[in-house]
């Protein structure tokens, strides 16, 4: 019966931790939006708000984990559960810092370009919130880890080429080669959340497999 | 005395904990799903309730295959039982005590001439070989069941954890209570036709004395999982981890239903009343039940994770383990008897006199006993045979025999009160058997009669003749 009991509770968090990764990415989607906006406001307010988000996420892992270990629940697959979570905090972790280097580095983004960072960005977190349903379905659903899966993956080449065209638009203006850096670290850091969904995708996969018994 | 001859049962319970309660917890404190000492707890509990409660029929069929009938005899086949399983450990052969205690048996038969019943014998080694088919059939069943369920049905990861759990417990509790049941034959069944034990009535039920004789037993297997399974339960469970906690729940449901099977009377008189053959009531071997289950699921996952080695393994101990036993259990006989002068079989001679056939009709069991009248048998079952067509039904033509039985008992007033001063007797026993006219009998059926004079009961249908007989029975064993 305690294990029941717990085992619902530990539930309900790793739920709360899928649903934080989730909103982190919406509001980093209207944070970077806002950005170009030029909504000062509204930009501070998506800042505060993914930093709430991002340590609320960080909160509940640390939880799941002290639980799995202190109760002994699921020990064949406590590893993989743990290490799917570490990873899914490194998507919303990197929108933090994202969001965070525009704050602090302003950077200055001719207008542009401005549809295709928001693009890139939506692509990003479409990879994202992928990885996000289909941990849920390796909690719940097991067999429909692949329908997500697969998007992730496809999301993330999209993502890739997006963001190759960006840099190769940004190199051929003739701005000054400290600001097309700038610009290209920003692509890059913008692109990252797809690469730690499709990350995470990668250890689902085996995840999945290993649990089919 | 009797202590000390128990103990070769109790060293057999001891090892059959230590080895055997691994196949039903050895996953789940392995995986550390279940903590050891809640396993302990409940497979300690259900083994000697399943002992207690349904250790009689596999128990049953032992006797049926060689009455070990002198507590030295009893002390030596079990002793056997126990070294060869030692023997075969360390050479690494999968081991069965149930295995074993049969070739110690028949070689007890050997040794004191009784005739070994074949058709017991091959009764037995048929179960061995189905006990492994039927739990490799019974595991794949369970495993598809189990796998559609968990694939189609959207349970959360962490539920299917608390199931899981809640389930090994279950069917590890289950699974100790069939361990018991079948298994304690091969601990204490051949100690049951020689040790007198007697009812005890604890008010709301009665401990008849092959249960008291299984509850001895199944604390001696609890120890044993106290103090040495943690050991085996871990390097079987590693083992067995190679499965899923899923598939292993399999495996030991389906070892425990392969051991029920068994074991329980119920279920053959309920298969029996199908118009099927009754399931034989026989100990099989928990281990060989596993590697069974571990089979099943491997065939159902596509012939993976099978290994060939294990199986011609198998069949090698079903040779090789009775076998030892059996020239363990004999020559071992021979040095107890020659060497110690211990009584290590009682030859009986049964006799039809007269007497006896005019004792029957006033019980009022009709039947024409001229035939066999004043003719002598050399075993139980030779005579059995003659009885069982008279008389048409199986426990009268039993009881009959049991009667016949020629005994050398002389009833000297030393000996009852040296029983009553032991605590043995009650007073009035005592003074009832001081009360006995006849002091010498030749036939156990003799011994009853007088019981009933001096008591002053007057028999008159087979039901109360058995009553009494049962009473006896202790009686005689207690002054035998």
């Amino acid at each position: 019966m305690k294990t029941l009991f717990n085992s619902k509770k530990l539930e309900n968090q790793i739920d709360q931790f899928l649903d934080a990764v989730s909103q982190g990415l919406i509001v980093f989607l209207n944070g970077v939006k806002s950005y170009f906006g030029e909504d000062k406001e509204d930009f501070a307010h998506y800042l505060t708000e993914i930093s709430k988000l991002e340590s609320e996420a960080d909160k509940l892992r640390r939880q799941v984990e002290n639980d799995l270990y202190t109760f002994s629940l699921i020990p064949e697959n406590r590893g993989d559960v743990l290490a799917l979570l570490e990873h899914l905090d490194n998507v919303i972790d990197t929108a933090k810092e994202t969001l965070h280097q525009f704050d602090v580095e302003v950077p200055d983004i001719p207008l542009e370009f401005a549809d295709k960072f928001i693009k890139l960005a939506e692509t990003s977190c479409n990879a994202g919130e992928e990885i996000v349903l289909a941990a849920r379905a390796f909690f719940k659903d097991i067999k429909s880890v692949r329908d997500h899966v697969h998007k992730v993956y496809f999301y993330e080449k999209e993502a890739d080429r997006l963001s190759n065209h960006l840099k190769k638009d940004i190199f051929r203006t003739d701005m000054k080669l400290s600001r097309k850096i700038h610009l290209r670290d920003f692509t890059t850091h913008v692109e990252k959340i797809s690469d730690d969904a499709e990350d995470v995708a990668d250890r689902l996969s085996i995840y999945t497999i290993k649990r089919m018994i | 005395m009797l202590l000390f001859f128990l103990s070769s049962g109790l060293f057999l319970g001891w090892s059959l904990g230590a080895n055997d309660a691994a196949n039903v917890f050895g996953t789940a404190v392995g995986s550390k799903m279940v903590r050891f000492k809640t396993a302990a707890i409940i497979a300690s509990i259900f083994v000697i309730s399943g002992a207690v409660i349904s250790g009689a029929g596999a128990s049953h069929t032992l006797g049926k295959l060689g009455a070990v009938n002198a507590l030295g005899g009893s002390f030596m086949t079990a002793l056997a039982a126990g070294y060869s399983v030692y023997l075969m450990t360390k050479y690494e052969l999968p081991v069965s005590t149930s295995q074993a205690i049969v070739g110690a048996i028949v070689g007890w038969n050997f040794f004191s001439g009784f005739v070994t019943d074949y058709k017991i014998l091959s009764k037995i080694i048929s179960t061995w070989v189905i006990c492994p088919i039927l739990s490799a059939i019974f595991a794949a069943v369970l495993y598809l069941v189990m796998r559609s369920i968990f694939n189609n049905v959207k349970i959360h990861l962490l539920m299917i954890d608390s199931l899981t759990r809640i389930g090994l417990i279950l069917v590890g509790a289950f699974g100790a209570y069939s361990l018991g049941a079948n298994n304690i034959a091969n601990v204490m069944g051949v100690f049951v036709p020689s040790v007198p034990f007697r009812e005890i009535n604890l008010g709301f039920f009665t401990l008849s004395g092959p249960q008291q004789l299984f509850l001895i037993g199944g604390i001696a297997i609890s120890v044993g999982i106290f103090t040495y399974s943690y050991k085996v339960m871990k390097t079987v469970g590693g083992e067995l981890l190679k499965l899923s906690p899923q598939a292993a729940l399999v495996v030991v449901l389906a070892e425990s239903m392969v051991l029920f099977v068994f074991a329980s009377q119920s279920l053959s008189d309920f298969v029996k009343s199908l118009g099927l053959p009754p399931i034989p009531l026989v100990p099989v071997s928990s281990s060989q039940a596993v590697v069974g289950a571990i089979i099943g699921i491997g065939i159902v996952r596509g012939w993976r994770n099978i290994r060939f080695q294990v199986m011609g393994k198998i069949a090698l101990g079903w040779v090789a383990t009775p076998i030892a036993a059996g020239v363990i259990s004999f020559v071992g006989l021979f040095i107890l008897q020659n060497v110690f002068g211990i009584v290590v079989a009682k030859k009986s001679v049964y006799k039809v006199e007269q007497e006896f056939v005019q004792f029957v009709s006033d019980v009022e069991i009709k039947g024409d006993f001229s035939k066999i009248e004043g003719k002598e048998f050399g075993s139980y079952k030779k005579l059995y045979n003659q009885i069982f067509p008279i008389v048409g039904e199986k426990d009268i033509a039993a009881l009959l025999t049991s009667l016949c039985e020629e005994i050398d008992l002389e009833l000297n007033l030393g000996k009852v009160k040296k029983l009553y001063s032991k605590g043995l007797l009650t007073r009035e026993e005592r003074d009832l058997f001081l009360k006995f006219k006849t002091k010498k009998f030749e036939y156990k059926y003799q011994f009853l009669m007088e019981f009933c004079r001096v008591q002053g009961c007057k028999l008159r249908n087979y039901k109360e003749l058995r009553e009494i007989y049962k009473k006896v029975e202790v009686y005689l064993k207690l002054l035998g």
